[in-house]
């Protein structure tokens, strides 16, 4: 079984569900995100999500947008992302990393050189915002040949057909875009969430992740109750561009905010 | 006007999805592929649809200004002495350039499938302007995506956008060109994708734009070989039209595709020189990739971020191209080549002098290429250039260049 299964059946038997951080690798600076990763994990994350920066960041708002342009003005790239990974890995073996980011770094990669050295940093989860499963096929199965889970996003258009067919091509998790809107976005409606996972359920197995919204402790409690797994992205990096000056202090307050969420998570708010 | 779908009996591209090839394709986010499903479908639908076509050619005649004239600019040949220059003139159109004649289309199915709101992305203005003019007639609101540094050289399309009644948002991210202005599109239409349609000005974006947007320009195509052939009763040699998207370059090219004696050119902005590498020509020195919902030849660095791109004319100035250009320079069928800021502004007043017709900076570059090319050619050949649009919105940078103040 894949670490990312293993990790979603373990929370799943002790009744817990996954709080899932996203950062992006090399914001504020290159060296800031090893540590940030293990501080994370201290603070009780089961898995992360490693946004690759990318020059032209078409899903994302403007607090991750910026996030891209401060790594990508320190030469953050898909390689040295993969090295940070790699880096990761040496001292913590058991926390999923999952890569999120767009298409064109991997296709100037190359499909099987970038499915190979994600292998080798023992990445577990490639999530391509734009790379749906109609165009996606071949990555995929590039990507599961070597262990790794392809991930696909849903949203809250998407038809149970669509929902199928992510079933059928993703693996290790489903990632449930919460709202209609870009990253950051404000306007997270609770009712409309709770429908939705309904049809979900009804046509996948897969653990379902929900983002998009969350953006402190009560959100996450909310939305971790309806689903399997929290991602909470802009909400941290908004502390790392609020604390330009003192990098510290930002890892101290996404320290702080997602302990909050882990506690609300497991014992109520 | 069953024409609209059948222009080319040999060429089908794309396939159903949306392929040319290994280019062209669907790679947008979820949100999007339901949106995106929903036009491809009204697409296919209303491009049968006699209503729709007669309704659409009554526009592009009484609205738009439709047939454009294709003009034998002989004074112009006879200086150059080689092959006789037509000028297919899309600058006499409504609003001064080829750019209407998709909004025009695109208008009404957003007005068929009941959407109240439209979005487009513009670098020079022009397809923002025909965007914004196409909006007040129809009375849906619009909003207009476009670069910071565009909306600085290009202020006088900026204000005919506002006078028409759309919003103007000035985008500061990235580059701060059209590349930019097609994200944010992209991101205000995810955020309201029931009641928004979007316009995309150029054969690019996800399937079905780059087909649907060449279908409607290719009206150009359609109309300049009638009028060479009633004239002459012959096809021309060879067929010139600046790419920046390419959409003005497939619209005359694509109704000639079978035809393999025509020549087909596409010239893209070499900015300071293609050496350089301040240019916008990925044709000629890009790299295959994936941007704005296809794949095509990008300009892009080794770890595959978009590079900034360079050129004197704001509606050149984008990093990728349509993806059926990709495959039509792959396959050998269009040749593509580059002509620089200095070039073009050569063209530009080489036209402007000997014919009285002020060219855009877009234009200027395919004019440019023919004064290489015509004198190369016999002067029982034919060149048709596409004069894309009228150079009335780069009077400022024109002027500014001659250190005139207006
Ligand atoms: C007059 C004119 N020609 C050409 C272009 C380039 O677009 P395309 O390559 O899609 O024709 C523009 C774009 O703004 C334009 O305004």
């Amino acid at each position: 079984m894949s670490r990312l299964a293993n990790t979603f059946e373990a929370l799943n038997q002790a009744g817990r569900k996954a709080l899932v951080p996203f950062i992006t690798v090399g914001d504020p600076y290159p060296e800031f995100t090893v540590p940030m990763m293990h501080a994370m994990v201290e603070a009780g994350v089961d898995v992360i999500e490693l946004g690759v920066p990318f020059s032209d960041p078409m899903a994302d708002g403007p607090v991750i947008q910026r996030a891209s342009e401060r790594a990508l003005a320190h030469k953050m790239s898909l390689r040295r992302t993969l090295g940070v990974a790699m880096e990761f890995r040496r001292t913590n073996q058991h926390t999923p990393v999952v890569l999120m980011g767009y298409l064109n770094p991997i296709e100037a990669m190359g499909y099987e050189e970038f499915a190979n050295a994600a292998a080798r940093a023992e990445i577990d989860g490639v999530l391509t915002v734009d790379l749906p499963p109609e165009e996606g096929e071949h990555c995929a199965a590039l990507l599961k040949a070597r262990d790794i889970d392809p991930i696909f996003l849903l949203a809250p258009n998407s038809s149970a057909e669509r929902i199928q067919k992510m079933d059928a091509v993703g693996s290790g998790y489903l990632y449930y875009v919460s709202l209609k809107g870009v990253t950051g976005a404000g306007h997270l409606d609770i009712d409309n969430v709770k429908a939705k996972l309904e049809q979900l359920r009804a046509n996948t197995r897969l653990p379902v992740a929900i983002g998009f919204g969350v953006k402190d402790a009560i959100t996450a409690k909310t939305i971790a109750d309806l689903g399997d797994g929290v991602v909470v992205g802009s909400a941290l990096i908004s502390k790392i561009e609020a604390n330009l000056d003192n990098p510290e202090q930002a890892k101290q307050e996404i320290i702080e905010l997602l302990a909050a969420m882990r506690h609300a998570m497991d014992n109520g708010v | 006007m069953k024409q609209l779908i059948k222009m080319t009996e040999k060429y089908t591209m794309p396939d159903a999805r949306g392929h040319f090839g290994p280019y062209g394709g669907m790679f947008v986010a979820e949100t999007l592929i339901p949106p995106i499903q929903e036009l491809n479908a009204a697409y296919q639908r209303y491009l049968d649809d006699p209503d729709f076509i007669a309704e659409l050619d009554k526009d592009l005649q009484y609205y738009v200004g439709r047939p454009s004239p294709l003009y034998h600019a002989e004074r112009w040949s006879r200086e150059l002495g080689g092959a006789q220059i037509y000028l297919k003139r899309e600058d006499l159109n409504h609003t001064g350039s080829h750019k209407i004649n998709n909004t025009v289309g695109q208008a009404l199915l957003a007005k068929r499938m009941g959407k109240t709101r439209i979005i487009a992305e513009t670098g020079a203005g022009q397809h923002g302007v025909a965007t914004a003019t196409v909006a007040a007639r129809l009375g849906l609101e619009c909003v207009v995506y476009m670069g910071a540094v565009d909306v600085a050289r290009q202020s006088l399309n900026v204000y005919r956008m506002k006078l028409l009644g759309a919003t103007v948002v000035a985008v500061e991210s990235g580059s701060k060109t059209l590349k930019d202005a097609l994200n944010e599109a992209l991101r205000d239409w995810v955020t309201n994708v029931d009641n928004t349609f979007y316009i995309i000005g150029t054969v690019a974006g996800p399937h079905p734009y780059p087909a649907m947007v060449r279908d409607f320009q290719a009206i150009i195509g359609r109309e300049a070989k009638q009028q060479y052939f009633d004239a002459t009763g012959r096809l021309p040699d060879a067929l010139v039209a600046c790419v920046g998207g390419g959409s003005n370059a497939i619209g005359l090219f694509y109704p000639f595709i079978d035809a393999s004696s025509v020549k087909l050119i596409g010239v893209e902005a070499a900015g300071d020189g293609i050496a350089t590498g301040r240019h916008s020509a990925p044709l000629s020195a890009g790299r295959p990739g994936v941007l704005h919902g296809n794949r095509t030849y990008l300009m892009a660095d080794d770890d595959g971020e978009i590079i900034e791109t360079h050129s004197i004319s704001a509606g050149l100035d984008y990093p990728g191209v349509g993806p059926e250009h990709a495959w039509l320079k792959d396959t050998g069928r269009a040749q593509y080549v580059s002509i620089t800021d200095n070039e073009a502004l050569d063209g530009f007043y080489a036209l402007t002098r000997m014919e009285g017709i002020i060219p855009a900076l877009e234009s200027s570059h395919a004019m440019a290429y023919a004064m290489k090319l015509a004198p190369t050619m016999r002067q029982d050949q034919t060149l048709i250039i596409n004069l894309s649009g009228r150079g009335d919105k780069d009077m400022q940078t024109m002027a500014k260049r001659e250190g005139i103040e207006l």
